[in-house]
């Protein structure tokens, strides 16, 4: 068989993700490798300041001393740095003023996506920062937030404008050296957001990003870094999805909030990446490392995730309260399905005085996948009156997946208040028979009861994301009943 | 540079205790320790790198220079006395510094249908089921400490129970240290519970002096169908004193495990407790009780393998903590692909009573199967202050208050021991270690 044959019918038999497609637009590759020249070129292609370039270079040196984790509760064959592109944008890029300056492939990819630019500027009053293939090409509202004093762009946009902020807060939350994949996102990232809210403002609108790989064997290393100064608000959005490959994909991405006195940052991901095929051939490696900081009393900083896509997900957005009456929140839905993998939970650091957090997980293993809750709670010696509670629910779908909790509690105050609850079930043939009864198919049926059952993470999505993380949970459960 | 030290320090010890040994040189029990010898030295001194010892850090047992050389026995029974009582109720089985002493032992013969033995005898009388047995649980391959026990116990005890019996009087196995400075001692029990075979056994660790010693042991467990074992563990070393146990119990079809694993004493305690099914429709039940205060470190890893369908287990391990004392516990629950219909419940609570305890916690799950129904839960707090609040509006001065509290949260576990001597001593004992 040719391999045009083979891959005419490995499109055919990969039809079920329906993003998958590639939109042709010329792209300027750097060549495949990592080195410091590439380095140097990715920072001078970003019109970046030395300082940016030096920061860059010491983490990547740092990086180069550093091992691979192999502590996750995940399996996949050794990823070759050297293979990768570091490096691609689309030729287009030009500083656009209106959508009619965007490229017209790139508006259809995003209609595809579902993801109308337009029609959102109008509707649903959500700024979006689109980022295409590593480069922000279209930002819309920007002019709206910018009366109110909010900065909302491209991390690279903002390292050129807003030197001192960058300075000032990139690496504070998540440092070059905090682990592998930090390094190399630090060594490497392309692009990103970058959100700052000024002192007593709450944003209006939701913040978006649509981050979205395009070119073949580009690995994608954003990096977004919001600021909410004292009193503020922020909601951000942050949605993926990823066309298909059958080349497996790195992508490690860093989050860095920052919350000051009173500031509030509200950050909410759908992850929905290719997960690769039923035989789990191809898919995104998925290696995130999101950390807020509630750096100020009072400040609040609440993680709401849901993951269906990936082959690998390996990520634990984590909270550091260290000011005092700080809160943090975790709500999270992870889905698996055929060869899925996901480890991922969060980190709770409990460092301030009267500090807050709140975890609820739910995991859903289908098909032979497994997924993994790691969590950790930390409260620290002199954190008086932590209070904490974790719930961790996994629910079972066939007996060929695996569910594990991995939860760590260190306590060393005794003032400290600590729960961790955990239940393992399955979706019973009692409930699925009761569906059946009021004339519900099987696969609807599931659909429901998972519905049902994450509907405490659910609730704490912006609508729009809510609406849409229902229609992909039961996309991503499709045939998971038998 | 500390650990090839720890290892090249046994090994010399044991290469010239070997040069002491007359005919048992050539002997097969012999032969496994040398075996296990090899095991110990290949493998890699743990750290506090490794998952498994995250928060216990043993260099301070094995940055010390252990003598493996068991005295002759010296402690006298006045001493003893205390952990006597009602010798007519129970066999004691007494071990002074490492060595089977018969003078303060029961009739070992004494019980119908119950072989006891050391593991040494055993094997010279090719007694069949210490030779089935003896050090052949998987899980202590590639443990370090265990390898360290199997290649150094002096003697060693078998227990067998023959099919269908009841073994008339609990065993009491009663380890202890006197003079033993910088001695170590591998404890090495093997208790085989033939097919419809109950026994209630009680294993006790202790120290008569203040001499720090290291007690390594290891303790396997042969439930045959049907059968039942009831196990507890009181380790209450001298707080110089470092102690290793590790448990490991197998299961076979119907048949039930009970322990209540109790520390009171030791520098650093660690506690390995494995059970596995290997027979569907068995229980088990692993229940903990810790308690720490000054310094000590105490660790206890459990882990509950359903490898088979239609099994149910349940934990609680308790822990109350203070000073500057610190507690780890780590259950994991595995759930193999087909052990469908398991039902298993784990849960950790733990009191902290002081600012300076802490406690690290890590209740794992591990499900492969979908028809399963499991829990885990872990709680960390101090005591209510509505509790205290209820007291002393009846007139209880704070103190006792706190005691009354903390010996409730503790007793729950000990009250449920049946032997009812048993029972009163451990909570005289856990109410002194409380006040």
């Amino acid at each position: 068989m040719s391999s045009t044959e083979v891959n005419e019918i490995e499109e055919l038999a990969n039809q079920e993700y329906k993003y998958g497609f590639v939109t042709d637009v010329e792209t300027d590759e750097a060549p495949k490798g990592l080195n410091e020249d590439i380095i140097r070129l990715i920072s001078s292609k970003k019109q970046e300041p030395e300082w940016m370039l030096e920061w860059r270079l010491k983490a990547f040196r740092q990086w180069l001393t550093m091992k691979e984790p192999k502590w996750p509760n995940v399996e996949y064959p050794p990823v070759d740095f050297q293979d990768i592109i570091y490096y691609s944008a689309p030729k287009t890029i030009k500083k656009l003023n209106s959508l009619d300056e965007v490229d017209p492939e790139i508006l259809a990819t995003f209609n595809k996506l579902g993801i109308p630019i337009e029609e959102q500027k109008a509707l649903a009053g959500v700024a979006v920062d689109a980022v295409f293939d590593s480069v922000s090409v279209a930002t819309t509202y920007k002019e709206k937030l910018k009366e109110m004093g909010i900065i909302f762009g491209s991390i690279s946009e903002a390292i050129r404008e807003h030197p001192d902020l960058l300075k000032k807060y990139i690496g504070s939350v998540v440092p070059p050296t905090d682990n592998y994949y930090a390094a190399l996102n630090s060594a490497v990232f392309t692009d990103g957001s970058f959100a700052y809210i000024p002192k007593g403002v709450r944003c209006p609108m939701e913040l978006s990003t649509y981050f979205r790989i395009n070119a073949s064997n580009t690995g994608q290393f954003e990096r977004t870094l919001i600021v909410a100064e004292e009193g503020s608000y922020v909601s951000y959005l942050e949605g993926c999805t990823a066309p298909q490959r059958d080349e497996n994909q790195l992508h490690a991405a860093v989050v860095e909030l920052v919350a000051l006195d009173n500031a509030e940052i509200k950050y909410s991901t759908i992850q929905n990446w290719y997960a690769g095929d039923k035989e789990g051939k191809g898919g995104i490696y998925n290696f995130v490392t999101k950390r807020g900081l509630c750096k100020g009393v009072n400040s609040k900083i609440s993680w709401t995730q849901v993951e269906t896509g990936s082959a690998i997900t390996w990520k634990y957005p984590s909270c550091v309260l260290q000011g005092d009456n700080s809160t943090g929140e975790f709500y999270s839905v992870a889905v698996t399905n055929n060869l899925q993998q996901a480890d991922t939970g969060t980190k709770m650091i409990h460092l301030g005085n009267n500090t807050k957090s709140t975890i609820v997980s739910k995991g859903i293993s289908a098909g032979r996948s497994n997924n993994t809750y790691r969590g950790l709670v930390r409260v620290g010696k002199k954190a008086k009156s932590a209070r904490n509670y974790s719930q961790c629910d996994s629910l079972l779908i066939g007996d060929r997946c695996g569910a594990h909790t991995f939860p760590y509690l260190e306590i060393n105050n005794p003032t400290a208040t600590v729960e961790h609850e955990a239940t393992t079930s399955k979706i019973g043939e009692d409930q699925i028979f009761y569906l059946n009864q009021r004339g519900l198919s099987n696969e609807d049926a599931v659909n429901m009861i998972v519905n049902g059952y994450c509907k405490e993470v659910f609730r704490e999505l912006p609508m729009e994301f809510a609406v849409e993380a229902q229609k992909l949970l039961s996309v991503s459960l499709e045939g998971s009943v038998g | 540079m500390e650990k090839t030290d720890f290892k090249e320090l046994l090994k010399t010890s044991f290469l010239t205790a070997e040069v002491g040994m007359n005919g048992e040189r050539m002997s097969e029990f012999h032969q496994i320790r040398k075996a296990a010898l090899e095991d110990f030295l290949s493998l890699r001194v743990p750290t506090v790198k490794d998952e498994e010892w995250k928060y216990t850090n043993i260099t301070p047992i094995t940055g010390k220079k252990f003598t493996t050389d068991l005295p002759a026995a010296s402690a006298g029974i006045a001493e003893l006395q205390k952990f006597f009582f009602n010798i007519d109720k129970y066999l004691n089985i007494v071990f002074v510094n490492g060595r089977l002493n018969h003078e303060l032992s029961g009739d070992l013969a004494s019980l119908e249908g119950v072989t006891i033995s050391t593991i040494k005898e055993a094997f010279v009388a090719k007694n069949p089921a210490a030779e089935r047995y003896y050090n052949k649980t998987a899980e202590l391959k590639g443990n370090i400490f265990a390898a360290l026990n199997t290649s150094f116990v002096a003697e060693g005890l078998f227990i067998h129970i023959g099919k269908n019996v009841a073994a008339e009087k609990p065993l009491r196995i009663i380890y202890v240290q006197k003079n033993a400075e910088n001695l170590m001692v591998s404890p090495r029990n093997l208790i085989v519970a033939e097919k419809g075979a109950t026994l209630d056994l009680i294993e006790s660790y202790s120290g008569l002096d203040q001499t720090s010693s290291l007690t390594n042991a290891v303790t396997e467990i042969y439930a045959s169908e049907n059968a039942q074992v009831n196990h507890i563990i009181v380790q209450e070393e001298n707080h110089n004193s470092y102690y290793i146990n590790n448990i490991e119990i197998t299961q076979e079809g119907n048949s039930n495990y009970k322990s209540l694993n109790i520390a009171l004493g030791s520098a650093i305690g660690r506690t390995n407790m494995s059970t596995r099914f290997t027979g569907q429709n068995s229980e088990a039940t692993l229940n903990g009780l810790f308690i720490a205060g000054g310094t000590q470190l105490i660790d206890n890893h459990t882990m509950i393998d359903h490898a088979v369908p239609h099994c149910q287990s349940h934990e609680l391990y308790k822990g109350v903590l203070g000073g500057k004392s610190r507690g780890v516990f780590n259950g994991k629950v595995m759930v193999r692909q087909d052990a469908q219909k398991t039902n298993a419940i784990q849960e950790n609570k733990t009191i902290l009573l002081s600012e300076e305890a802490l406690i690290d916690t890590k209740p794992q799950l591990e499900i492969f199967a979908d028809d399963v129904k499991c829990t885990h839960g872990a709680t960390v707090g101090q005591l209510s202050e509505e509790s205290l609040f209820y007291l002393k509006a009846r007139g209880i001065g704070d103190q006792l208050a706190r005691s009354i509290l903390i010996n409730a949260f503790a007793d729950d576990l000990v009250n449920r021991i049946k032997l009812e001597d048993m029972r009163n001593y451990l909570e005289a004992k856990i109410s002194a270690r409380l006040s």
